[in-house]
């Protein structure tokens, strides 16, 4: 029997190696997955390039693990907010790298590294300091930059429902980055609100098939919290 | 002759008279995020947020927010019925692949070929973020800029070059400011309309780039 779930969070992220690149999903804290950040502190992985939409809010989540000191490099394309104080200090300091990548740039690398695609060529930062030394070609009378897929070693996502097989729906706003960087990530790990039965998700509105997901963690969310 | 300067909310009202209803369109964070509370209500207009949201909503009362329903600045919205939600790549499909009518835009400054400047100001200790700006220039069918004519400091920011950090290329094609709307053309500038009692002259004056009348 097939049975993706694991009992704990430490056993949800073992085996993140030094040195990894790990994707983060969430917009902000909608769908960041805090606990399983959070047991990856604990594991003790260090020098881990992180990908993810910002870099950090307060002192929880992704920027717990800035602050623990565990970062090598931020790939993500806001990180300068009200409360980014973790990474704006880390970063001043020259004790974190920056790849800034445009928003949707870094949504369509994702998506291409889990489908396979080698490089494409979008119309998003052409002329503009972003795409500095990068490779450009005109096609149909409009200017294109080169860029390459973003390819994870882990990806740990937050969902609201996953079954034993790994299948998953999210919640609201809060699906963001999570069901790409399922598909780009050697071993996708789920943090759920809930672990339902094999065929409890409906057929047509599951959001990530269980074949982009290895393990599948439940964490209890109380109404309030979310 | 005197003149006022419109209000945000009067600019804001200027550029929602502007969007049909069947629109789909995206407000930029800040100034644009304004136009929502002006779109008239009996007009259905498709709102995006770049987070994975169409048919975004108004704020919700107080005590009834849902923190995984944002706005791409982070504050918590609801969703009309008939919304949908959708994953990031999806969302700036709908963005890259001309999907969206319109989207709304600040701006730093914006030349008069449409280039726009809206991300960076290139300081050497500002922190860079991009977030969607680039996407979202380049993107939608029609892009227009919503800004104060001139800065805090009277310097235009409509100019002939910009001197920040480009967002994208030959793309604004409507500019929204508080003294004025002006159209960017193959020709350049030229104004549609300016407040009452605001010479032509005075506007060209605040202007970086050279403006043409009315066609």
């Amino acid at each position: 029997m097939i049975d993706k779930t694991v009992q704990t969070l430490a056993d949800a992220v073992a085996g993140v190696p030094d040195g990894a690149t790990v994707m983060i999903s969430g917009f902000g804290g909608a769908g960041q997955p805090a606990e399983l950040i959070d047991a990856l502190i604990e594991q003790g992985a260090r020098d881990l390039v992180i990908v993810n939409n910002n870099a950090g809010n307060g002192d929880t989540g992704l920027a717990a693990l800035l602050k623990a000191g565990r970062v090598r490099k931020i790939v993500c394309s806001f990180p300068r907010q009200a409360d980014s104080h973790v990474f704006d200090g880390l970063y001043r300091a020259g004790r974190l790298e920056l790849e800034l990548v445009p928003q949707g740039n870094l949504a369509e690398r994702i998506r291409a590294a889990g489908a396979g695609i080698g490089a494409f060529f979008t119309p998003t930062g052409f002329g503009t300091e972003l795409a500095q030394g990068k490779e450009t070609r005109r096609i149909d009378g409009r200017d294109y930059v080169l860029e390459y897929p973003i390819h994870a070693d882990f990806a740990l996502i937050k969902a609201e429902r996953g079954d034993r097989w790994g299948n998953l729906v999210y919640r609201k706003a809060a699906r963001n980055f999570g069901p790409i960087m399922a598909t780009a990530a050697a071993c996708a790990v789920a943090q759920v609100a809930e672990v339902v039965a094999l065929g409890d998700l409906d057929p047509e509105v599951i959001v990530t098939p269980g074949i982009f997901v290895k393990r599948v963690v439940k964490v209890p969310v109380a109404g309030a919290a979310r | 002759m005197a003149y006022d300067k419109l209000s945000r909310d009067a600019m804001a009202a200027r550029v929602a008279r502007d969007i049909p209803e069947g629109a789909y369109v995206n407000l930029g964070i800040g100034l644009p995020t304004l136009v929502a509370n002006h779109l008239p209500a009996g007009r259905e207009i498709f709102l995006h947020s770049e987070n994975g949201i169409l048919g975004m909503g108004p704020a919700p009362a107080k005590g009834q927010e849902d923190w995984d329903l944002i706005n791409a600045g982070k504050q918590p919205v609801t969703l009309l019925t008939g919304g949908a939600f959708f994953h990031h790549a999806d969302s700036f499909a709908m963005m890259r692949g001309g999907h969206l009518d319109i989207c709304v835009l600040g701006a730093f400054q914006v030349s008069a070929g449409g280039d726009l400047a809206n991300w960076h100001t290139g300081g050497a200790d500002a922190i860079p973020a991009v977030g969607g700006a680039m996407d979202l220039a380049i993107g939608a069918k029609r892009t227009l800029v919503m800004t104060e004519h001139v800065t805090k400091a009277g310097e235009p920011k409509l100019v002939a070059r910009c001197t920040y950090p480009l967002t994208g290329i030959g793309c604004v094609k409507r500019i929204y400011t508080d003294l004025a709307v002006i159209d960017v053309t193959p020709a350049g500038l030229r104004a549609v309309e300016w407040v009452p009692g605001l010479s032509f002259e005075a506007l060209c004056a605040l202007t970086g780039a050279p403006l043409a009348r009315p066609a």
